[in-house]
């Protein structure tokens, strides 16, 4: 029903003929998008395709070079730096924008707090924060410092943060990057809450079967250009990715060369422990990947991080090529050839106000060292040879990371992990928010590795992506092993079934299957 | 952000970018050089030049020091006292010594000897209690401030440490005499300065620093000793500082509760026209250089016209402190 009522809808916001350079360079070239009330839209597009600069427009963050935008029937110059949420259009960033130290209240309020005479009415805005948070069925404290919640709630802390200020265009950018399945579907409840009160939600997101599942009408761009607007129902995961990347996507995931029977186990972990996850065990094997599986916060970044030493271990051994290692520092793992490639690549794995080569050779600077200075050409041709190796595209080698668009970083993170010259590499979400055609590119560089020889554990809570990819896969639940699956047990069912909890397998039954 | 049409493999090069940041201070440094040239004839006189140059070697020598310091996300306080301690102690060595070691360089070398140690030692100690105690740079170095000016304070009863005459007079050419018409403080401001720009251009110390600043997690996760870094920028600051009081004692001959007052603002304010940002991951040692020569050209220039009331030093120091940090302020992302 509330689809049928998006149809004939007038259109909220649209954009006529939009088109926006930065500088010389053209990024959007004659858009048209709009979006009625109630309904779902959903903006799809490769990495650099201009999903982002087209949502900054909608919002008014940046001003279109050419082209008029339209609110309420009305051509509208939409005010920039977030003004337009007081008209109510809210685009919620893919970086949550809340302030870790303040409430959920204080951040429902912030900018508008409510006051009685010149004082805060402190206890106003908490009765209001929990009425709004009551009305999306969230229970999460008003007192409670942001700091302390989930990303999944901080997310719908900033819902509330819409809700309450009476957006009537909700735009959010990529928000189930960081979801996790079930928080997923509880995000999606709440969207189908907001449509049918009739908010207009413009939606970002690179998971396909998301889109078909929550959004009315799909909207493709690639290279700055609009492809097709359609209505969900005529489409297909598949011709939705080849639309965007504009060619067929038949072998997204390369096929898969099981490891030798006999091939040695390079890294065998037993009973590890850390303050977040107890007795831990599994084998990895010469020229395998070994996938990762189960929802947010179940531990497998904190088994990453204890075997390389980024973490405090409890308890537990750790063998390596049959000798035993311990490792304290993150060099000592990385001279031992074990690498971790972390999934918050803006955070914890690039420098983004640097450049590319500073970025690639961080990690093995000493690589490039010639008597005791660092030699800058060697540097270069490094990075010469894994812009080659990876495909990195950027404008010159100067251009600070943090331009890049999010497959090119996350494809300089490869290079850079991949410069120590490991035997084991560890993936955390190698694929966090990226386009298809890079997923494709980076599945193939995995299987590469795995077939010269290298041994790879996937983090991943794509479950398509842990299936296509892993020989084998651990399940993880709650800081434990919940089961390992190989061959025709991994399945999508059989994992979720595992990583819910539904389903557990004795803590030794499979360890070195 | 994404723009991808103009995206292809990049040419690695290590270019020069040639933009307001890289010349910025450059620009403003040329200008105050016309600006003297046209008030006052005297301005690029040999004595004039070298006046300058020398006096602000003091300063020059701990901004660089300081430019590591934040370029690694820290910040140093303490320099200007731990300077007027260093100096005093200094004094307090070479004047006991003199009855042991007679007049001669075997008590000034001694003294000088105090001195790096001196100021290796507060290094270390500022950079533990930053690093292993965990305590924020600010607060560690606010409050090792007032202990080393309260302590010069104590050490000098209230007045002033004064050097022996004929131990000031054997030092005295230190800071007064020269090679080839140089004077040594500029000599060694030239060195430190030329040593300070390669080890942060050229070394992974100095890459290591800007890393630092730029993001710890990033820096951790890349396998750098992120507090065996920070420590060495509060070390290599201490030491400079002692470099830096080796060349001022044979100016005055004395230290006293006045010693080193506000040097420390004036070191951080160099190293930020330089072009080095205050927040970290960004710094240049030449930078700094051209910040420690203009905040000395604005002193000498207001004292070679007489328009404007050279009371009003501070003022001008002020304004292109904000000026600087108003034109390297990063364009909006677009």
């Amino acid at each position: 029903m509330v689809e049928a009522q998006a149809r004939t809808a007038q259109p909220i916001l649209s954009a006529n003929r939009i088109s926006k350079s930065f500088g010389e360079i053209p990024v959007l070239f004659s858009i048209d998008f709009d979006v009625a009330p109630g309904e779902v839209h959903a903006i799809i597009g490769e990495n650099g395709a201009g999903k982002s600069t087209l949502i900054k427009i909608l919002s008014g963050i940046e001003q279109p070079t050419s082209g008029s935008i339209a609110y309420d029937g009305q051509t509208v110059v939409l005010p920039p730096d977030g003004k337009a949420e007081a008209m109510g259009i809210v685009l919620i960033h893919q970086e949550l924008n809340l302030a870790e130290h303040l409430t959920v209240a204080d951040s429902i309020f912030l900018g508008r707090e409510l006051k009685r005479g010149p004082f805060l009415d402190v206890g106003e805005m908490r009765r209001q924060a929990a009425a709004t948070m009551e009305t999306l069925h969230v229970h999460v404290d008003p007192d409670a410092r942001i700091s302390s919640l989930s990303v999944a709630d901080k997310q719908m802390v900033e819902i509330a943060k819409a809700i309450s200020r009476d957006a009537r265009v909700l735009i959010m950018d990529e928000p189930t990057a960081v979801l996790s399945v079930g928080e997923t579907q509880t995000l999606f409840e709440q969207i189908r809450r907001l449509t049918a009160r009739g908010v207009a939600v413009v939606f970002i997101s690179h998971k396909l079967d998301e889109i078909m599942e929550l959004a009315n009408r799909v909207t493709v761009l690639r290279d700055g250009q609009l492809i097709a607007t359609v209505g969900t129902e005529a489409l297909t995961p598949d011709s939705i990715a080849q639309m965007m990347v504009g060619r067929e996507l038949s072998n997204l995931y390369p096929p898969k060369h099981e490891p030798d029977v006999d091939a040695p186990v390079l890294l065998s972990v037993r009973n590890l422990s850390t303050k977040s996850v107890s007795n831990i065990s599994f084998d990895l094997r010469k020229g395998e990947i070994l996938g990762f599986a189960g929802l947010i916060g179940s531990g497998r970044t904190a088994v990453a991080e204890a075997v390389v030493g980024l973490t405090h271990k409890t308890g537990g051994d750790i063998t390596l090529n049959g000798a035993s290692v311990d490792f304290s520092r993150v060099a000592q793992s990385v001279h031992a050839g074990v690498a971790y490639m972390t999934k918050d690549r803006k955070g914890k794995g690039l420098l983004l106000n640097m450049g590319l080569r500073d970025n690639l050779t961080l990690l093995t600077l000493e690589k490039h060292m010639r008597m005791g200075f660092i030699d800058t050409a060697s540097e270069d041709r490094a990075l010469d040879r894994a812009v080659r190796r990876f495909d990195i595209r950027a404008r010159d080698a100067a251009v600070a990371v943090g331009r890049l668009s999010g497959g090119n970083q996350q494809k300089l993170m490869l290079g850079k992990t991949m410069e120590s010259e490991p035997d084991i590499i560890i993936m955390d979400e190698p694929t966090r928010g990226i386009d298809v055609g890079t997923k494709q590119q980076i599945y193939h560089i995995i299987a590469a590795l795995a077939a010269e020889g290298k041994a790879v554990i996937v983090i991943s809570s794509e479950l398509q992506e842990v299936i296509g990819l892993s020989h084998r896969v651990v399940v993880m639940r709650t800081g434990r092993i919940a089961g390992v699956l190989e061959g025709a047990e991994i399945t999508e069912e059989e994992i979720m079934r595992y990583a819910a909890g539904i389903k557990q397998s004795g803590n030794d039954e499979r360890i070195s299957a | 952000m994404s723009v991808s049409a103009p995206e292809v493999a990049p040419k690695a090069r290590s270019g020069f970018r040639w933009d307001l940041k890289t010349v910025g201070p450059l620009l403003a440094l040329a200008l105050l050089v016309l600006l003297g040239i046209t008030l006052n004839e005297n301005f690029l006189s040999y004595n004039n030049i070298t006046n300058v140059l020398a006096r602000s070697s003091f300063i020059g020598i701990i901004a660089i020091g300081a430019t590591f310091v934040i370029t690694a996300g820290g910040l140093d306080l303490s320099v200007g006292s731990m300077a007027a301690v260093i100096a005093g102690v200094m004094i307090m060595v070479m004047n006991w010594l003199i009855p042991v070691m007679g007049v001669g360089w075997g008590v000034i070398l001694a003294g000088m000897a105090a001195g790096i140690l001196l100021g290796g030692v507060a290094g270390v100690g500022n950079g533990l209690m930053i690093t292993r105690g965990r305590i924020e740079a600010f607060i560690v170095t606010l409050g090792t401030m007032g202990i080393f000016r309260s302590l010069v304070t104590f050490l000098a009863d209230g007045g002033t440490l004064s050097l022996n005459f004929q131990v000031a007079d054997v030092y005295r050419p230190v800071y007064y005499d020269g090679l080839l018409g140089i004077p040594y403080p500029i000599l060694v401001f030239a060195l430190v300065a030329i040593g300070g720009e390669i080890v942060m251009r050229r070394t992974s110390f100095g890459r290591h620093c800007a890393a630092i600043g730029s993001n710890e997690q990033v820096a951790r996760y890349s396998s750098i000793s992120v507090d065996n870094v920070r420590l060495i920028t509060y070390i290599l600051q201490g030491l400079l500082v002692a470099v830096a009081v080796l060349l001022y004692v044979p100016r005055l001959g004395s230290a006293s509760s006045t010693t080193g007052v506000l040097w420390e603002l004036e070191a951080i304010a160099a190293v930020i026209i330089g072009g080095t940002t205050l927040k970290g991951g960004y710094g240049r040692v030449w930078g700094t250089v051209v910040g420690v020569v203009i905040l000395g050209l604005i002193g000498n220039i207001l004292n070679l016209q007489s328009f404007i009331s050279p009371y009003l030093n501070g003022a001008f120091q002020g304004v292109i402190i904000i000026l600087a940090v108003l034109l390297q302020r990063p364009r909006r992302a677009s």
